[in-house]
């Protein structure tokens, strides 16, 4: 069966022509580079995002701090880690790079805080 | 009023300022100053929290936040002056720059200025869209802002117009959060935004992209109730009989970036009408002897990467012209031919070997782009596929060029 992907590793967004066959790759043409093969496989056998979303902050200057994942999770676990992520508070000042919530849903990955925010200024 | 002698002054703390900032200090111009009309330095990236940046620059995938810390902390180590929450009101041809803050108002002169003021959206004014005037119409970055900064959701049935980058993530970020996005309409028949985008935040989540379709009504008294949607014809004009109703309480505009430059116009920048930005020579400097531009102020990019890198070339024009004492002495106009939308520099002198950047017209595979003088090609670049929401850069050597006639750029 011929599958028609569009990889998204990097901005170029090759357009990949897979020809597959039982969950293997036999011929793919368009990547520009070998992450195509590896973005293949994966989209194949069981895709997977990362999602960036925000915590709430208490006492923070922001009400928010953005976070993503350490890595990407199975596609179909997005909402469940929505949810997961939208039960967790945390307290000003957070660091960027600081975990929030450590092996989420145990999944492997870690909510990491991308941004800082300061306490409140009183 | 007291005015402050300062070597360079830099309006704007965004992604083009920060770069822009390292990277003359590291060239030995250490007297800086960057004014920054919000709380934070960051620009636009303290909102994009997605990831994705970075990946030209730094080999990873970062969030716009993280991408900003980069050049933030190296700003920070290198001890370069920045005063935020100050606004610039007024820059003059001869390099005074006038700021308010809440503790009044400031005055600098410069030897030089770097306009890095980045773009703003377009918004339902300028695509005068008929119907009522309700709430719940916003542009993708003002609903990105009330949803990542300030905490605020905009709405629950969403319908948004265009297909431009900050749409595209916009239509999975409010998916995210819980909203039903019942479609992307584009009045293109290719979409705006780059390919990887149209994936994994509207196929990924099972959102509709319609091309060649635009609004052509909003309804609604006080908050939007619902939008008309009609087919549009090869000439964009809506096709009588093709419209259908989507009920919704929010519409979100993705239609286009506009450079800022007010501020550039009262300086005596020229403009040049098809990026908005100014024009410019090979080393970034505008029609103004001693302001420079650089980032989006400049032309509307595609990556944030690229945005750096552009700061960085304008802070050896810059070094040159405080240095050197170097004065535009352009006498190569280049002109964007058949396919392409622009493309700068705008001239070219004798001195600064220039980067082309440029954009084609519409979606191509096999694409040749040509830099031609007379009848010589100076460079041919061969593109499997060229997109309009793509960048495109070509570098020329100067040895190449012939004379003094004009360059013309063009798709074969």
């Amino acid at each position: 069966m011929m599958k028609r992907m569009t990889c998204i590793l990097c901005p170029n967004g090759c357009k990949l022509k897979v020809e597959v066959s039982d969950k293997e790759i036999l011929s793919l043409v368009g990547a520009k580079c070998p992450k195509g093969q590896k973005f293949a496989h994966q989209e194949i056998n069981n895709p997977h995002r990362n999602i960036a979303t925000s915590v709430l902050v208490n006492g923070g200057e922001l009400p928010l701090v953005s976070v993503r994942l350490t890595a990407p999770i199975p596609k179909n676990r997005i909402f469940d880690m929505m949810e997961e992520i939208k039960k967790t508070q945390c307290d000003a000042p957070v660091k960027s790079g600081q975990i929030l919530i450590k092996n989420a849903l145990d999944l492997g990955v870690d909510v990491v805080c991308t941004k800082e925010v300061e306490q409140e200024a009183r | 009023m007291n005015e402050i002698q300062k070597q360079v002054v830099i309006v704007g703390g965004g992604p083009a300022g920060l770069a822009a900032a390292v990277a003359l200090y590291d060239l030995g111009i250490k007297d800086l100053l960057i004014v920054e009309r919000e709380k934070n330095l960051g620009g636009i990236l303290r909102q994009c929290i997605h990831d994705g940046f970075g990946l030209t620059r730094f080999n990873e995938s970062l969030s716009g936040p993280e991408y900003a810390k980069r050049f933030i902390d190296e700003v920070k180590n290198r001890n370069i002056p920045v005063i935020t929450e100050t606004t610039v009101l007024e820059i003059t041809k001869d390099h005074v720059v006038r700021a308010a803050s809440r503790h009044g108002l400031h005055t600098w002169r410069a030897d030089a200025i770097v306009l890095s003021m980045g773009c703003r959206e377009r918004t339902r004014g300028a695509l005068q869209i008929p119907g009522e005037r309700p709430a719940g119409v916003y542009t993708a970055g003002v609903a990105q802002s009330y949803i990542n900064l300030y905490n605020t959701m905009v709405g629950k049935a969403v319908v948004i117009l265009g297909s431009g980058d900050i749409g595209l993530i916009m239509a999975r970020r409010l998916t995210l959060e819980g909203a039903k996005v019942l479609g992307v309409f584009e009045i293109l028949p290719y979409p705006s935004g780059l390919e990887r985008n149209v994936e994994q935040c509207l196929n990924d989540f099972g959102i509709p992209l319609y091309l060649s379709h635009t609004v052509t009504k909003i309804h609604g008294g006080h908050r939007i109730q619902g939008v008309t949607v009609s087919r549009v014809d090869y000439n964009r004009k809506p096709i009588p009989g093709s419209d259908t109703y989507y009920p919704c309480d929010t519409l979100v505009l993705s239609v286009g970036l506009i450079p800022e430059n007010e501020l550039s116009k009262m300086a005596g920048v020229e403009l040049d009408i098809r990026t908005s930005g100014p024009v410019v020579d090979a080393s970034y400097q505008t029609s103004t002897p001693g302001i420079f531009a650089a980032g989006n102020v400049l032309h509307v990019h595609d990556l944030v990467d690229y945005v750096s890198l552009e700061a960085e070339r304008l802070a050896k024009g810059v070094m040159d012209y405080l240095v050197h004492s170097y004065v535009d002495d352009s006498n190569v106009k280049v002109i964007a031919g058949k396919g392409i939308t622009y493309v700068l520099p705008q001239h070219i002198g004798k001195k600064h070997a220039p980067l082309l950047s440029m954009r084609v017209k519409c979606p191509g595979e096999n694409v040749q782009i040509v830099v031609q003088q007379g009848e010589e090609v100076l460079v041919s670049v061969e593109f499997d596929e060229a997109l309009p929401a793509e960048m495109i850069q070509i570098p020329l050597e100067l040895d190449k060029i012939q004379n003094n006639n004009p360059l013309e750029v063009f798709v074969r």
